[in-house]
């Protein structure tokens, strides 16, 4: 295997790290949150306050009955102001909690670390802290950790490769909280019985290699991997890969193959919470981007609007014309900027005229970047080809469900065209089309 | 402090950036690749090439301008692909052929093998070396003389020589060029096939530019060295006589008519050294680039199924 194993094609891409050294800043309580009962993947949570109901910092406001779902806790003290439907940076209304700040942060009584001493304790506990897949993917992690295989299941993966560019707030963490990610990673593997661990970073982060490095040094069973950097080193399915050697077959979750992967803030945020028994309720992020004053590393309260986070560094230097949540190979463009901060975010980017233009699109000279760039191998010209034929079994057969939508072929397109959205599109197509037949 | 307008925010599907790679700056590429062979062969063969050149760059913009407006497409003469078929049509035919001929093999180009089947990247064949095989077969005695290497400005009346492939063909072995006067270019042939060295460099700008890979350079000129070895040839001569430098660097890498994964590029290459060598030791024309390369072509939709990848670390089938 190792000797046939693959290097990463993926792209070269500009990493504009900026605010490497930006220390994290702690921002203050906005006066209203808007705490969205949406923030993961799986069942929505149902608010457990009305209306009117005082509630303090820590306080368990919404979760569910589903197994799928993380509880969700207030990032303030204040009063419910309303419950409503609220369109989300998701795209999608959901119910959203409206809490006006009084300003004085009143703990929540009984927030006290965890007592845990078996593996089931340890995942309850783990779903009670609030958290969900702090990489970008808002899987809650407590489904995460108690796969069918657990006892299988022996190498843990933590990802610190953050190859998105101009993000820095995982790097942050591995410099600020060092502690807290090796810790964590400990715990993790203590409690779910795993034998080893490897931290991936890449190589453009000496620093935070030198830090974890020397945190973990003596212990046998954490690894560190320094990564190549090149975009996506940071993709789950490619930091497996380079990681163990294995490859996930599509259909299959990680643990079938033997391998869990958490995120550098994920496991720092479970050493934590075990430490102080504070829930998730703010989030390491990176602000930058040319429109705003003062790039910063803050740790947002959840529910704050990207208005007040911009207005915390500084305000707009120059008109905005694109808000990008999270990095800009994979982030989500929103349309405005009242838009609350959830539990995945990891950046908040806003871009001036300057830095948006847009190519117009020209015909496929069929040169085969695409095709050379697919971290994942696929063929996204072909599968652009067969989606405008609507041709869903060559769709199939060029397995463009596996599509990550890293965004490594529209990046790469001297056409211009925006191939991952075809991708997006087709397996949409593709998804659908299945049901029907 | 400027806030931007309520529903100014562009919203749009991810990457928010791309790279600076565009159509044009490829084209563009190409053409600063093919200067070196461009004086070289105005050096050998005097300004008329120039100006052959020009007539074939020229007719091709117009014909394509033309089409894209009849068609009623969006004009396509800015991404310069046009302009890259120009020149190597004019670098394929000899360096003294007639003005009205070469503007016909551009005809042939632009509006049939490419617009008629849609434009930039779905011809399935070459358009200058579709062009020059039309031309070869109607015009044979015109794209056949040759004039003697002779740095003059009228080369129109010059001598008419023997390319070395012809001798080859002939089996006049003893009057064959040196290798030498074959890397300069310093023979009879077409306009900018003579020079290897000129044409070389062009390449490897190319690669360095990352414009093509050598994957089908390499297969293409090491099966012909292959080749060469097996029956007994020289195989330095072979992969500078003829258009075997400009076919395998600037033909045989043209995007929308070869394959796509490195693998189907290997088969490519092999196919059409190959083919090249068979044309040229067993076939009864001396030079089989052409008939080679517009051979793969055909089969490249065919190189392309069969060489689909596998999944990342091989997992999936």
């Amino acid at each position: 295997m190792g000797l046939f194993k693959r290097h990463l094609k993926g792209i070269h891409v500009d990493y504009r790290k900026n605010t490497m050294e930006c220390k994290t800043e702690i921002m203050p309580v906005p006066k209203r949150l808007y705490i969205s009962m949406v923030q993961h993947i799986g069942a929505p949570c149902v608010p457990l306050v009305s209306p009117g109901d005082e509630v303090k910092v820590g306080q368990k406001i919404g979760d569910s009955d589903a197994f799928v779902s993380a509880p969700i806790h207030s990032s303030v003290s204040g009063k419910v102001i309303a419950i409503e439907d609220i369109m989300s940076s998701l795209g999608t209304k959901d119910k959203t909690i409206v809490i006006e700040s009084d300003g004085l942060q009143t703990l929540c009584q009984g927030l006290t670390p965890p007592q845990v001493s078996t593996r089931e304790e340890f995942v309850k506990a783990v779903r009670a802290s609030g958290l969900v897949g702090l990489g970008g993917a808002a899987f809650p992690t407590h489904v995460k950790y108690s796969p069918k295989n657990i006892d299988d299941v022996k190498i843990l993966i933590i990802n610190g490769a953050e190859c998105e560019p101009y993000i820095t707030s995982d790097y942050r963490t591995m410099l600020e909280s060092t502690k807290h990610v090796v810790n964590g990673a400990r715990l993790v593997m203590k409690y779910l019985g795993l034998e080893k661990c490897y931290i991936g970073i890449e190589d453009n982060k000496p620093k935070a290699i030198a830090a974890i490095s020397e945190e973990a040094a003596g212990d046998p069973s954490i690894e560190i991997l320094t990564l190549r950097s090149q975009y996506p080193q940071g993709a789950e399915r490619v930091l497996i890969y380079e990681a163990t050697g294995r490859p996930l077959p599509p259909g299959k979750l990680p643990a079938d193959i033997g391998v869990l992967v958490s995120n550098v803030s994920s496991v720092s945020f479970i050493s934590r919470y075990f430490k102080t028994g504070m829930p998730m309720m703010r989030k390491r992020i990176t602000v930058d981007g040319d429109a705003v004053c003062t790039p910063k590393n803050l740790y947002a309260p959840i529910g704050a609007q990207i208005k007040d986070v911009i207005d915390f560094c500084g305000g707009y230097k120059s008109v905005a014309r694109k808000i990008i949540m999270g990095g800009p190979m994979m982030g989500r463009a929103i349309y405005d900027d009242d838009k609350a901060i959830i539990k995945n975010n990891n950046a908040i980017l806003a871009f001036n005229e300057d830095q948006v233009t847009e190519h117009p699109e020209t015909g496929c000279i069929k040169c085969g970047r695409c095709v050379a760039s697919c971290p994942l191998d696929l063929m996204p010209t072909y599968i652009a080809k067969a989606y405008e034929a609507e041709d869903i079994d060559m769709l199939k057969k060029l397995k463009v469900t596996i599509c990550m939508e890293c965004g490594c072929c529209s990046y790469v397109c001297p056409a211009k065209k925006q191939l991952a959205l075809t991708n997006r599109l087709a397996k949409k197509l593709v998804l659908e089309g299945g049901a029907a037949k | 402090m400027n806030r931007f307008e309520k529903g100014s925010l562009i919203v749009s599907s991810s990457p928010h950036v791309s790279s600076d790679t565009t159509t044009s700056k490829i084209m563009r590429d190409v053409l600063i690749a093919l200067i070196p062979a461009m004086i070289a062969a105005t050096v050998i063969f005097g300004a008329r090439v120039l100006i052959l050149t020009a007539v074939c760059i020229i007719s091709c913009i117009i014909f394509e301008y033309i089409f894209n407006r009849i068609a009623e497409r969006k004009s396509t003469i800015g991404d310069f692909s046009a302009a890259v078929t120009g020149a190597i049509l004019a670098f394929n035919l000899p360096p003294n052929f007639p003005y009205w001929m070469a503007v016909i093999g551009c005809f042939v180009a632009i509006v049939i093998v490419k617009q008629l089947f849609g434009g930039i990247g779905q011809n399935f064949a070459n358009p200058a070396i579709t062009a020059r095989v039309v031309l070869l077969v109607s015009f044979s005695t015109a794209m056949t003389s040759w004039p003697t290497a002779k740095p003059i400005l009228s080369a129109a009346d010059a001598v008419t020589a023997a390319t070395p492939l012809s001798l080859f063909a002939k089996g006049e072995l003893d009057s064959l060029p040196s290798n030498l006067d074959m890397l300069l270019g310093t023979i009879g042939g077409s306009a900018g096939e003579t020079c290897a060295i000129a044409i070389l460099i062009g390449g490897l700008y190319l690669v360095a530019r990352k414009v093509i890979s050598l994957v089908i350079p390499a297969s293409f000129l090491g099966t012909m060295i292959v080749m060469s070895l097996i029956t007994g040839n020289d195989p330095i001569f072979h992969i500078l006589a003829g258009g075997a430098m400009l076919g395998a660097f600037f033909m045989a890498t043209d995007y929308s008519t070869s394959p796509m994964t490195n693998g189907g590029k290997v088969v490519f290459g092999i196919g059409c050294g190959f083919l090249t060598m068979m044309i040229r030791l067993y076939g009864s024309y001396p030079e089989g680039v052409s008939f080679a390369i517009l051979f793969m072509n055909i089969v490249t939709p065919h190189i392309d199924n069969l060489s689909r990848r596998k999944l990342y670390g091989g997992g999936g089938k």
